[in-house]
């Protein structure tokens, strides 16, 4: 099986934001970058299913050059090798849905495993755009999976609850917090990625359906009041919240 | 003039949820702004509460309906609801941004060829242009941002926009549209529901515990202040990565965005990926022993106390009101 795996390069989630000057992004200087936290689950989950079924895992990422250390990232996890899809403008989610389904197809992966939504524009829907373009089943927000032949039976995460869908080859699964443990690099893992190959496609031909008119960071809250320090503030929490704020 | 506009709603076991009357009532407003008539599109086989859809200003509606599509189905919802947009020429499609929302919305927008926006906290129409704010980076930074492509999809945070029942609007007007052998490539065939939780998603109230409960065993004193509120129970990053709470609970950066009426923190510091994720709560109350902890700095009312005697105080004196 042939099995595609989609990384993305964010901000670690411990980053304060700044804006850039050009008020449309944010300022990347002295933010440190990670593999998206949820595509971690997506790499582990294609080394679990390589595992089982056999095959080959790919990691592909759109982005620039610094996306390759994720890529690597995903090497050293246990990927075979990785495609860096090199994008000369800013994609929103349908741009790089759509330069990820041109290299994917070409590759031939059917079964591809996407981080159910980075935590940089936290859109949520890569995976699920990129199954409608190459044509592919799609289950979202992942936190259980089982492949028999060509059967896939998976538990998605709802709203108070989960929902046990039923599908088939190809799909696009995308991970959520909960799949799996994913597994530390080993030395020797890391010591191997560098040597695997790291292919740069472009992306040419791809634009967004949107465009960012202004980043801002939200209006600053207003501290409000500590009502006390001890259990004889609690009617009066009870009385604000009541009388002031009017919400119980 | 903009061509019609849907507002795709969703039901779950033949009941139409909160979520998506906000939808409804986001794409009646857009309608009337673009000068545009707004359509209501359900999908799915019973439905008992069509008929409160016109209380949100749209006054015709539309059932897509099929046995086969009872429960949710990615292949056949998508394909049902493409096709209605075709036959309408839909301009806009506003969806809910819930489970349901997100895992539908992006695969229509590539069937129908639309650009999408996902999550919207405020849509304003600006020289016949809409232009949508959504957060980003977990509500660290928000955008403006607008459409390129001719056709729209937009999904609403739940929560966010208003949707007040107009009870003396007109009687709906619903059309029944038959799908014949609906695509089942993916379907649901079991539901598990967690038995009488509230998601924290959903929740207009949220009593949210962190590390300083000190362990599992204490978050009865976090349940049953929820209990007294009808509110849901969250959990911040630490204790869910501890196994003391289920990630559905998480609230903050790699767990869920929240924005409820009311958010009660217990015994949370406030590190930056949780603020991220429920700072946008209308009113936030901090309990927490340490004075300086970052979450009294987003608290609109605080007690720096020890959680383990103000939160029974507090449950009780809430009961004197219930």
């Amino acid at each position: 099986m042939k099995i595609a795996v989609c990384v993305s390069h964010v901000p670690d989630t411990a980053t304060k934001i700044k804006i850039a000057n050009s008020g449309k992004d944010i300022d990347p200087s002295g933010v440190t970058f990670i593999i998206n936290p949820y595509d971690e689950y997506a790499v582990e989950e294609a080394l679990k299913q390589k595992e089982a079924l056999g095959g080959e895992v790919t990691v592909f990422s759109v982005g620039g050059d610094a996306n390759k250390e994720s890529i690597r990232k995903a090497l050293a996890m246990g990927a075979d090798k990785g495609v860096l899809i090199k994008s000369e403008n800013e994609l929103d989610s349908i741009g790089i849905a759509k330069a990820l389904a041109v290299e994917i197809k070409n590759e031939g992966c059917e079964l591809v495993f996407c981080g159910k939504q980075s935590v940089d524009y936290d859109d949520s829907i890569v995976g699920q755009l990129l199954s409608a373009l190459l044509g592919y089943n799609c289950v979202s927000t992942v936190v259980g999976l089982k492949i028999e032949g060509n059967k896939i039976t998976a538990e998605r995460e709802i709203e108070g609850g989960r929902e046990v869908i039923e599908t088939q080859i190809p799909v696009v699964i995308t991970t959520q917090k909960g799949l799996n443990e994913p597994r530390y690099a080993s030395l020797k893992g890391i010591m191997g990625a560098k040597k695997k190959t790291i292919e740069e496609k472009s992306s040419a031909n791809v634009e967004s359906s949107t465009e960012v008119i202004k980043m801002r960071k939200p209006a600053p809250k207003q501290p409000g009041r500590i009502v006390g320090n001890d259990v004889s503030a609690v009617p009066e929490l009870v009385k604000l919240l009541r009388e002031e704020a009017k919400v119980i | 003039m903009a061509n019609n506009i849907l507002a795709v709603l969703e039901q779950r076991e033949g009941k139409l949820k909160k979520a998506s009357f906000e939808a409804a009532a986001v794409a009646s407003k857009l309608a009337s702004e673009l000068n545009c008539d707004a359509i209501a599109v359900v999908v799915g086989n019973e439905i008992i509460n069509l008929n409160e859809v016109s209380k949100y200003g749209i006054k015709k509606t539309i059932h897509l309906k099929s046995s086969g599509l009872e429960q949710y189905s990615t292949s056949g919802y998508s394909d049902a609801v493409t096709a209605y947009a075709k036959t309408v020429g839909a301009e806009y499609l506003v969806f809910a941004n819930t489970s349901l929302g997100r895992d539908l919305a992006p695969v229509v927008a590539i069937k129908y060829d639309a650009g999408i926006l996902t999550d919207c906290t405020n849509i304003e129409v600006s020289d016949g242009d809409v232009v949508v704010t959504r957060p980003v980076y977990a509500g660290k930074a928000f955008i403006d941002i607008k459409f390129k492509s001719s056709k729209k999809i937009l999904t609403t945070r739940p929560n966010v926009f208003k949707a007040e029942a107009n009870n003396s609007a007109g009687a709906p007007e619903i059309e029944v549209i038959e799908i014949q052998s609906p695509n089942l490539n993916s379907r649901v065939i079991e539901t598990k529901k967690s038995e009488g939780k509230i998601d924290v998603s959903e929740a207009e109230i949220i009593v949210s515990g962190g590390r300083g409960m000190k362990g599992p065993e204490n978050f009865h004193l976090v349940e049953e202040l929820a209990e007294v509120l009808g509110a849901a129970v969250g959990a911040s990053r630490a204790v869910v990565d501890a196994g003391w709470r289920q990630h559905s609970e998480q609230v903050g950066q790699t767990g869920k965005t929240v924005s409820p009426t009311l958010y009660i923190a217990c015994g949370i510091s406030g590190a930056i990926q949780h603020l991220a994720g429920m700072s946008s709560s209308k009113y936030i109350v901090a309990i927490n022993k340490d004075q300086d902890a970052p979450i009294f700095s987003v608290a609109d009312y605080g007690i720096a106390g020890d959680v383990f005697e103000i939160l029974p105080a507090l449950t009780e004196e809430i009961k004197k009101y219930k």
